[in-house]
């Protein structure tokens, strides 16, 4: 019967399935400690942005070059032309470290995730689009709702699993000297290392707008519910609601 | 107590034993090989540790990307002013002819090392980026003698571990494993684009390391030290020591 739990807006499934929890161990465990990462890696990424809010394509670019777009914020050296009178506190240091450090829990904590999620099928029962039932359109959730997902939620979670995640690490590595000395290719498909940088940029401000709707999804279906759900695993009937 | 809970507890305690020492092999193995880096010690010296690690046996054959002479950037950046006191101005009028760099530490024949005495050691040339950490690039020729072959000269002890590369600049240094030292890319850097090494860009000498960002090429040296301790050597800046990112 646990199979019933991804066939959505059916009250008896819902009903039949109300032991099983609507998100496993593994993925509220992996869920926190990504938030958790994704929250010091954003922290990170923006001060050591600001140390060179310029961006370029191609291999190189420094501030005797064109740049392909400035971000209008100040910075944290005085050697960038910003328009800003006064330059910010150097932070890179600790950043530098917490930006990897972060980095190396999220991807194996992400390794993690994927493996569990094919060994389980989470991948197939949950998140890839098929089935009849599945609607496009936003409607307020109802009780059902909460146990599965609509097709924008599937192929978003998807999208940010499969493209986003892996293409940010991706140009991540690419930025490394030592990365791209063992396989060029890893920068050379980028066009170069400033290419990556870039990309890796855009990226970045993608995951951080997924975020946003995410949190405001979260808060639309019922902030505490939800919550609730991916941290014990349980969903409140309407009883316990009201 | 119940006898599924026992065997839990039994299997439990038996795999983070196994855990444990798994990890104490793990830790001797990676120190045999040279796999820890000397911050492994910090708050973040995890992540420091599995960045080093992996990238070291990634790496340990590894040539940092050369290009073709028509990507040379004709703007190169120049990061910060050269030394302006009347010591260095006097040595720079005079074409830094009696500019000298010493090797010291864990070598068997301490040595020192005119300008010309470095031009006249195997000359290499290779045209590489130099990345800094703060997100800016450029690309030339760099001209110099490998580090390796400056070090062989002097002959360096078996129990050697690292070499510090000290600036004329006050509180300027930093250092680089082994594996970086003797690596054929690792140069001491004498000119750049086909002419001598310009003061803005770190002349007379500059110990270039291409498979690390710009914060491992230290500008204007005077000095190598070879050891097997970082201790007495430690940057003043906290930034990760290794820098292959």
């Amino acid at each position: 019967m646990a199979d019933s739990a991804w066939v959505p807006d059916l009250a008896t499934s819902v009903a039949a399935t109300r032991d099983a929890p609507r998100h496993t161990a593994v993925v509220r465990v992996t869920h926190w400690i990504t938030a958790l990462c994704f929250f010091a890696l954003l922290v990170s990424g923006v001060e050591i942005v600001i140390s060179h809010p310029r961006f370029y394509w191609g291999e190189t670019g420094n501030i005797l070059t064109p740049s392909l777009f400035d971000l209008p914020i100040p910075s944290s050296r005085s050697t960038v032309p910003t328009g800003y009178a006064y330059v910010l506190s150097d932070q890179n240091g600790w950043s530098r470290y917490l930006h990897f450090q972060a980095a190396w829990v999220l991807v194996l904590t992400g390794l993690l995730y994927v493996v569990s999620s094919v060994l389980t099928a989470h991948f197939r029962k949950d998140l890839i689009p098929v089935g009849t039932d599945l609607s496009w359109r936003f409607k307020p959730p109802a009780e059902g709702d909460a146990w599965s997902y609509n097709v924008l939620q599937r192929l978003t979670y998807l999208f940010v699993i499969f493209v986003l995640f892996p293409l940010v690490i991706w140009t991540g590595l690419a930025m490394s000297p030592a990365v791209a000395s063992a396989i060029p290719a890893i920068v050379t498909v980028f066009g170069g290392q400033q290419s990556a940088r870039t990309i890796h940029f855009f990226v970045s401000v993608f995951l951080v707008l997924f975020l946003l709707v995410h949190i405001a999804m979260v808060c639309i279906a019922g902030f505490r519910n939800r919550t609730r759900a991916m941290i014990t695993g349980r969903i409140g009937t309407y009883k316990e609601h009201l | 107590m119940t006898s599924v809970s026992r065997r839990k507890w039994i299997t439990g305690g038996l795999t983070a034993t196994a855990g444990a020492a798994g990890l104490a092999v793990a830790a001797r193995l990676a120190n045999r090989y040279g796999l820890i880096p000397p911050d492994y010690g910090s708050l973040y010296g995890a992540g420091a540790t599995l960045t080093y690690a992996s990238q070291r046996l990634l790496t340990r054959h590894s040539m940092a990307r050369e290009f073709p002479r028509s990507l040379i950037s004709k703007d190169p950046f120049p990061n910060g002013d050269p030394p302006r006191d009347e010591g260095f101005r006097r040595l720079e009028a005079a074409g830094f002819a009696d500019w000298r760099l010493s090797v010291e530490g864990m070598v068997a024949r301490p040595a020192s090392f005119s300008l010309a005495d470095l031009k006249s050691y195997p000359q290499r040339s290779q045209i590489t980026h130099l990345a800094c950490e703060e997100g800016w690039s450029f690309i030339a020729e760099w001209i110099g003698v490998p580090l390796s072959h400056v070090l062989d000269l002097a002959g360096i002890l078996p129990q050697a571990k690292y070499v510090v590369y000290f600036s004329v600049q006050r509180d300027w240094w930093d250092s680089v494993d082994m594996a970086d030292a003797l690596h054929p890319q690792t140069l001491i850097t004498y000119g750049m684009n086909g002419a001598d090494l310009p003061v803005g860009h770190g002349g007379p000498i500059r110990v270039r390391v291409p498979r690390q960002l710009g914060y491992k090429s230290i500008k204007h040296v005077s000095r190598l030290l070879v050891t097997d301790s970082l201790k007495e050597y430690w940057p003043e800046s906290s930034y990760s020591w290794y820098a292959g990112i």
